[in-house]
């Protein structure tokens, strides 16, 4: 009798969560939010407040935004920068290599998407406009990332610079607004517009720098000022040669 | 090229002459006779011609125009011209131009007595001038009035003459709030984690007090000052700002704004120029950097639309401070 209790037991534990995830196909991302996600989100994706008591042996206390609703738009984002997971939640996320693999990156954004939430979206890259891009960059986004795509500094956080996103990346963060980004509706930028936006960024990646040498695409002005001082060094220098007296 | 073909048909010239000059008459040499030197001739030919190459090559890759890295290529062979003209001119000067320092004492003043009749001059000649008083009047009026000419638009740099010309905006009481392409916002477009930017309908992008920027604080966190009804400065937790920074007047086009409060920085308006830090829900309060008073805010208005009107002007005058910005 015991020994068919604890068999009972048995299947039902291994049948329950199965047969609960197996309808929507989400048991493996299931497993694998709970095993690295739910410290922080929850269990039930509603979010961890941050509580001092529960600090951990590194010194960190979990706590994390809820992600009911957040859909596969930012699961996706979020894995694939390797923005997440994230070791203190203090911190900046920062661009690193995806924790998981292929196969579980997708079970992870089927789990989570499967609460709802908004999809990324779809951007065409034939559609867009390099020149309309650039005045939205420039509108939108150069404040913070500067025209060149090169990041910046906000006052106590990293406008992150933009040389590995990928279109679908550039997409998600218009719509997500990560860290201390603000959000872009698509009153703001269209998703029409967001072609023309997401085209300008990828051109930043590999821009054709007619000059010659781009100096970290500093800018016109340093540029400017480097062309006169190495220019203005040699014509010195000739000058002078030419000038000079002979003993 | 003109320059090139005269600098070497003068070169050429020169050498030519100096072959036919011994027939003529024999008179005492002024330039001591110097060695000649073929080789520095030869070389300076030879740079001459290199910078006449570089300048075809110039102007073939002009011409061409289907090059790959076509401008790299014309900085290039311009340059090239350029130095192996110098070096030419280097070489001439170096050694086929004549050198001789010569240096004499000053000579004696020759004519004396000349001298002094020409000061007698002076002073007669000044006899004419019967008003002499008023000329040198006028001249001065001419002098000062001249001077004060270049002076005056020094009152362009502030705001002296006209004090009032910054303390006024375009934003008046039911003035609509339309974005960049003039379509009007609605209270409902102003999402929790955007950054708006506004303008008055109807009026210039282009005049200091225009552009706004738009946020929405959550109610509890809303803290404005003293004597700002939050249903007249921030309905439905709506706030604008004058998007020109109190301090030297750059857009203030960074928007900090935290995907989940508790881990990260709390919401700001920051300026890029010189990371001047507002905080939008204390009326623009300066949390950081080198701003010496707040954002100006602006009053708001909802329609039963919901389209946002400005419910009359700025808190304070908008733009970079200046002495007495905050006398009345």
């Amino acid at each position: 009798m015991r020994t068919f209790g604890l068999l009972l037991a048995l299947v039902l534990v291994l049948v329950a969560p199965a047969a609960a995830g197996a309808a929507d196909g989400t048991s493996r991302g299931r497993g694998l939010f709970f095993s690295g996600c739910a410290e922080c989100h929850g269990a039930d994706l509603t979010g961890v407040q941050a509580d001092p008591s529960r600090r951990g042996a590194d010194g960190k206390v979990p706590a994390g935004p809820p992600l009911l609703g957040v859909g596969e738009l930012a699961a996706d984002f979020y894995l694939r920068t390797g923005y997440m997971p994230l070791d203190d939640p203090e911190e900046q996320p920062r661009r690193s290599k995806p924790s998981y693999s292929e196969r579980d990156l997708r079970a992870l954004v089927r789990f989570v998407a499967s609460f709802g939430g908004p999809r990324t979206p779809q951007v065409d890259l034939a559609r867009g406009r390099t020149s309309a891009g650039l005045k939205l960059f420039v509108e939108n986004c150069a404040g913070c990332h500067q025209v060149v795509g090169a990041g910046g500094y906000l006052t106590g956080a990293e406008a992150v610079p933009l040389d590995q996103a990928t279109a679908r990346q550039i997409a998600q963060a218009v719509r997500i607004g990560p860290y201390v980004m603000p959000r872009f509706s698509e009153r703001q930028i269209s998703d029409r517009e967001l072609d023309s936006l997401v085209r300008y960024v990828l051109y930043t990646q590999d821009p054709r720098d007619s000059g010659g040498w781009s100096l970290e695409h500093l800018g016109p002005v340093s540029e400017g000022i480097v062309a006169w001082l190495v220019a203005g060094a040699a014509l010195l220098l000739v000058a002078r040669a030419i000038g000079e007296r002979i003993r | 090229m003109k320059w090139l073909w005269s600098a070497l048909a003068l070169l050429l010239g020169r050498g030519r002459r100096e072959a036919v000059a011994p027939s003529a008459v024999e008179r005492p040499r002024i330039v001591p006779r110097q060695e000649s030197s073929p080789r520095a001739e030869l070389a300076v030919l030879a740079l001459l011609a290199l910078a006449s190459l570089a300048a075809i090559g110039f102007i073939v890759v002009y011409v061409v125009d289907r090059l790959p890295a076509q401008t790299q290529l014309l900085g290039l062979t311009l340059a090239l011209a350029f130095a192996f003209l110098s070096a030419a001119l280097l070489v001439t000067a170096r050694r086929l131009v004549p050198v001789e320092e010569i240096s004499e004492p000053y000579p004696e003043p020759e004519h004396s007595a000349e001298a002094d009749e020409v000061v007698q001059i002076l002073d007669e000649s000044g006899e004419r001038m019967t008003r002499r008083g008023l000329l040198k009047v006028a001249a001065a009026g001419a002098g000062a009035t001249l001077g004060a000419a270049l002076i005056v638009p020094a009152a362009s740099l502030g705001p002296v003459a006209y004090p009032d010309a910054l303390r006024r905006s375009p934003w008046r009481r039911g003035l609509r709030l339309v974005d960049s392409k003039g379509r009007p916002i609605r209270s409902g477009d102003v999402e929790g984690k955007g950054l708006y930017t506004a303008f008055p309908q109807g009026v210039s992008h282009e005049e200091l007090g225009s552009p706004l920027v738009v946020v929405r604080v959550e109610g509890q966190r809303l803290d404005l000052p003293e004597g700002r009804d939050p249903d007249l400065w921030a309905p439905e937790g709506i706030v604008a700002y004058s998007k020109i920074c109190t301090h030297a007047g750059c857009a203030v086009s960074l928007y900090r704004t935290p995907l989940y409060e508790p881990t990260s920085k709390s919401p700001a308006l920051v300026c890029p120029c010189h990371y001047s830090t507002f905080d939008p829900a204390t009326g623009g309060g300066v949390l950081f950097g080198p701003a010496g008073r707040p954002l100006p805010q602006l009053p708001l208005e909802v329609d039963d639309d919901g389209t946002l009107r400005a419910g009359g002007d700025f808190s304070e005058p908008v733009g970079p401070s200046w002495w007495g910005v905050r006398r009345g």
